[in-house]
């Protein structure tokens, strides 16, 4: 039996007045990738904030239902939010280097620790740069603006950077989404690497993506969970009229 | 040429004599100054002006040192003033508040600005000046009370630049930080400060601009001694108030040396100038 990181229960989220997420159920088990696919405002990206709570920032957001990640309630009194978010971290659809050095980047959260220490800190900028696939192409320049790398570059720097957080999970939101076709199977080949260590949830919109590197996955539609199950099983023998139809796209 | 190029080309004619005029009247200006200004200190040599520490026109003695240095120290004061305040109040509104007290708060400070200068020197002289004198010592009328002063007048300008510099920071950066588990202060200071920087330093010039103009609020309340300032509670006279409280009896040599003032001003005003628009262009190169 897998072990489940995240529970998902009776989930709904409002932007204000309208329902952006309705009712979602769902597990997330350890060590999995967890591709979640649908068209453009079904809730994909709404369900990661709320996972790390980053909905917080959104002035009118609300939830109702209950996410546990390992056995905690994210939404209860006593959680304390900056662990939350460093244990479940987030990559961004358009890379988003801090205006700092390469360093600087990837020491930024470790840096807010309280954690100074020169050789520990070069220690992790080398290991997360290596896990993300960048530390051979950037090793002699360091200490050049992380502004001036290339998109893909950016991206894996965004991924290296959320790794030396040592977090549990890795969410991402359509991390190739901006980028050419070498750079996004590099990405997709850091992500199979780094998922002995983690559990990864790869939002993304091309559904090629969530067929090649999904061990599962989930059709968001319109704010609600259509369907989840093993990737062949959606991609071949999908439950639900609307999931064929979104990959046949016939809709999205 | 068709009718309507004809028009196109009529148009284009008239906005550049416009322009054109608009420019001239500054270039006419400057002219002005430096031709009335500069023979004087040709005569008497740049070092008499700039270093010389007394100012006594009907001795032909014109020393404007007393009066660069209480420029800038006013200045300097009014930064120290008005800088911390302005950044705070920015950061503030632009991070903290709840979006509908910025939009009420934002307009009253911007209101600060129309205020008469005259109105913050009436103001300066009947409540700062004696709570000066009477909790300090000296006799009120000082570097501090006008430092205080303009440290106010120029709050408007300080905030309203870095407000729109704090604005212009992509939120992606605010969310990038805090997804690392950064706190929201924490993402101001090491990340949104840091990314809006020039524009905040661009805007902390402008105000000192302002704050080197300023006239009539400081000779209400500086006292207007000509003579370098011993302390902050000591009277002081700025170029601008030195031209202002003597132009209007002066003649000859008098009149040459206070437009001699004004060169000397209006150098100072283009350094700072140029200053602002190199550190904002390099902003915009990043």
């Amino acid at each position: 039996m897998k072990q489940r990181g995240i529970l998902v229960r009776d989930f709904s989220h409002y932007y204000g007045e309208t329902r952006s997420l309705n009712n979602i159920n769902l597990d997330v088990y350890r060590n999995e990738i967890l591709g979640i696919i649908g068209p453009a405002r079904s809730g994909k990206s709404t369900f990661l904030a709320c996972l790390n709570r980053l909905n917080d920032l959104i002035p009118g957001s609300r939830v109702e239902g209950k996410i546990l990640v390992d056995d905690q309630d994210i939404y209860g009194p006593e959680v304390d939010v900056v662990a939350l978010r460093r244990k479940l971290g987030m990559v961004f659809a358009t890379p988003v280097p801090l205006p700092l050095t390469i360093y600087e980047n990837i020491v930024f959260g470790v840096r807010l620790l309280g954690n100074n220490n020169r050789r520990e800190l070069d220690r992790i900028v080398e290991d997360s740069l290596e896990k993300a696939g960048l530390w051979a192409e950037v090793k002699d320049r360091l200490h050049t603006s992380a502004l001036k790398l290339s998109g893909g570059q950016q991206q894996r720097l965004c991924i290296a950077r959320v790794l030396a957080l040592k977090p549990q999970y890795i969410m991402l939101d359509e991390p190739t989404s901006g980028l050419d076709p070498i750079s996004t199977m590099k990405i997709e080949d850091s992500l199979r690497t780094l998922k002995k260590d983690y559990t990864i949830i790869l939002v993304t919109n091309n559904t090629k993506q969530a067929a090649r590197v999904a061990d599962r996955t989930a059709f968001f539609l319109m704010g609600e969970l259509v369907e989840i199950d093993e990737t062949p099983v959606v991609f071949t023998r999908p439950s639900d009229k609307r999931t064929e139809a979104y990959l046949e796209g016939k809709f999205g | 040429m068709t009718k309507l190029e004809k028009n196109d080309r009529l148009v284009r004619l008239g906005l550049l004599m416009i322009a054109l005029s608009a420019i001239s009247v500054l270039a006419i200006i400057t002219l002005f100054i430096f031709e009335q200004g500069t023979p004087i200190m040709f005569r008497y040599g740049f070092k008499s002006f700039l270093l010389g520490q007394d100012w006594y026109p009907s001795e032909k003695s014109f020393g404007l040192l007393p009066m660069i240095v209480g420029s800038l120290m006013v200045t300097f004061g009014a930064l120290i003033i008005g800088v911390p305040l302005g950044l705070a109040s920015a950061i503030f509104l632009t991070e903290f508040s709840h979006r509908r007290l910025t939009r009420i708060l934002k307009p009253v400070i911007e209101l600060l600005a129309g205020i008469p200068s005259v109105v913050y020197g009436f103001i300066g002289l009947m409540f700062l000046v004696p709570f000066i004198r009477d909790n300090f010592g000296g006799p009120g009328l000082s570097v501090l009370a006008a430092s205080l002063i303009l440290g106010i007048m120029i709050l408007p300008t300080v905030i309203s630049i870095a407000i729109d510099s704090i604005r212009a920071v992509p939120d992606s950066y605010r969310e990038g930080s805090i997804a690392l588990g950064a706190t929201r202060w924490q993402t101001v200071r090491m990340v949104v400060l840091p990314a809006a920087r020039s524009g905040i330093i661009a805007g902390i010039i402008l105000g000192m601009g302002r704050a080197i103009g300023e006239t009539m609020a400081v000779i209400m309340v500086a006292g207007n001694a000509a003579d370098i300032p011993g302390s902050i509670l000591a009277p002081v006279r700025t170029l601008t108030s030195n031209i202002a409280l003597e132009m209007a009896y002066a003649s000859g040599e008098h009149r040459e040396a206070l437009f001699a003032t004004g060169v000397i001003l209006f150098i100072i005003i283009m350094i700072l100038n140029t200053i602002a628009n190199v550190t904002s262009t390099r902003q915009r190169k990043k």
